[in-house]
């Protein structure tokens, strides 16, 4: 029984700091600006 | 950080908004600048903004979720550097 | 997990981002570098209803800016209308030119108008350097074509450079140049295209130059545009401003005089050509499902670059320069900065290579000898 909650918290845990990876990968790729003269093959 | 919550804002008048399959491409036809919008929920609060009173009523209307806000404040103030969105007079 | 812009970009976009329109093979000039041999016209060229029913389809398409180009295209006698009509349209004009058409009263007229960068072609400080590429007078053309835009009060134009083994010394020198007009400087890759093929080898720069390009581009940074043409040389280190990759048939794409649809105007040749705009579908459907644009948006492998560290910086570099220099288009770039294609490029046989797969080019007359007046 013991063993169980234990095991249910650290799977807690775990969940927390995939959660906040994925903020900071966010943080990154919500908006991305490129210049208009930025892209190859065009005069 | 330029962008805060209780203040009021709308998409740029000379900014084109373009769908795309991974969120939206934004042109700014003054200065030029091209920045994609790389997640949906980013596009619909950008679309959003002026048709509410406050910056967290638009991220509460397209359901972002609060522990969020920080990265998208962080975006929302390059959009405004680069003049893509900008401050309106609240209301 | 998310993927960087740049790999979903490479999966090709539902429109271009922006695109090359060449709007007539006529020109007035004979470079000897010219990336589409231009110099006559084409008798099948686009008319301008056709060349504004291309523009009603690019609205429609949301692409928000086009680079009009040619030959020269303020020969076309519909070129304002044209170029006006984009503009209505929500669409962003930038156009290139060798500068014979902008007198003070035309420097006027463009000055007038929004929505429209005008970019002027320049090849070297002094008609010397210059003239030598570009033919006699075209030096003292461009230079007036900037004076009366400078004194019309157009605002910041750019002047583009293609950089060659005789005016990579002259960088610097642009840059004044371009700052003393307010201008923004350009600054672009040679690639041996159209008559470049025939001129490539001595104009190309040296190994030695294209590190000197890099640094000096890196030292430079967002201030001096590149087409993102030096992406090959992201090789040597930090990457150059720019998305890096090669666009072609996935974020741009050219339209030429005659409604032919190619991956980039570097690679007028049948084998990049993706359909027309007079097919039936046309502009988008060639855009969005023709084999060739299909083709270029699947992943690409790294071919005889995998086993190079440096393949993820430089992608291979850049396929118009391979083909048309006789080597594969799955192994290294002519400039490839690790010299890894040195000795291929030296055992091809130039007499084989892939040619052009038209070429406009004028015969000599008399009458392109005189220089143009303004």
């Amino acid at each position: 029984m013991a063993d169980a909650a234990t095991t249910v918290l650290d799977i807690d845990v775990l969940d927390i700091d995939v959660l906040e990876q994925d903020e900071l990968l966010e943080e990154e790729l919500l908006v991305e600006e490129i210049s208009i003269d930025g892209m190859c093959g065009v005069y | 950080m330029t962008v805060s919550l209780d203040r009021a804002y709308e998409l740029h008048p000379q900014v084109a908004l373009r769908p795309e399959p991974f969120g939206a491409l934004a042109y700014h036809y003054g200065n030029r600048r091209l920045v994609f919008l790389r997640k949906p929920e980013v596009v619909a609060v950008v679309q959003g903004l002026s048709g509410h009173a406050t910056l967290a009523d638009a991220l509460r209307a397209a359901e972002v979720d609060e522990r969020r806000w920080p990265s998208f404040l962080k975006a929302l103030s390059g959009l405004e550097t680069s003049e893509i969105v900008r401050e309106r007079a609240s209301g | 997990m998310s993927e960087r812009l740049v790999d979903q970009l490479k999966g090709g976009l539902d429109a271009p981002i922006c695109l090359t329109w060449e709007l007539t093979y006529a020109c007035n000039l004979s470079c000897v570098h010219c990336l589409s041999s231009s110099g006559r016209r084409d008798p099948r060229e686009l008319t301008t209803a056709e060349a504004k029913a291309v523009l009603d389809e690019l609205r429609d398409l949301q692409v928000f800016y086009i680079n009009i180009g040619g030959g020269e295209p303020t020969i076309r006698r519909d070129f304002f209308e044209i170029v006006e009509y984009s503009v209505a349209n929500g669409i962003g004009v930038k156009f290139s030119t060798n500068g014979v058409a902008i007198d003070a009263p035309t420097a006027r007229r463009l000055a007038s108008m929004d929505y429209l960068d005008v970019q002027i072609s320049l090849d070297g400080l002094d008609a010397a350097t210059n003239d030598a590429v570009r033919g006699e007078g075209s030096y003292a053309m461009a230079r007036r074509a900037m004076d009366n835009l400078a004194e019309a009060g157009f605002g910041p134009f750019k002047i583009s450079i293609v950089v060659t083994r005789h005016n990579v010394d002259q960088l610097d020198g642009f840059k004044v140049l371009a700052d003393s007009y307010g201008a923004q400087l350009r600054v672009t890759r040679l690639r041996p295209s159209g008559r470049g093929a025939d001129t490539w080898h001595d104009l190309h720069p040296t190994n030695d130059q294209q590190r000197q390009i890099y640094r000096w581009l890196l030292g430079h940074g967002e201030q001096v545009l590149t087409g993102d043409s030096f992406f090959h040389l992201n090789a040597l280190g930090e990457p150059l401003p720019g998305l890096n990759l090669c666009g072609a048939g996935r974020v741009v794409c050219l339209i030429d005089p005659i409604g032919d649809v190619y991956a980039c105007p570097f690679v007028i040749h049948d084998q990049f050509k993706a359909g027309s705009v007079r097919d039936p579908g046309g502009f988008a459907r060639v855009w969005r499902h023709s084999e060739l644009f299909s083709s270029l948006r699947e992943p690409t492998s790294a071919g005889a670059c995998a086993s190079c560290g440096s393949y993820d910086a430089c992608q291979g570099g850049c396929m118009a320069a391979k083909f048309f220099v006789g080597l594969p288009l799955d192994g290294p770039d002519p400039e490839c900065v690790g010299g890894s294609a040195d000795a291929s490029l030296a055992a091809v046989d130039r007499s084989a290579v892939p040619r052009p797969s038209m070429d406009h080019t004028s015969p000599v007359t008399l009458l392109r000898r005189k220089p143009a007046r303004i």
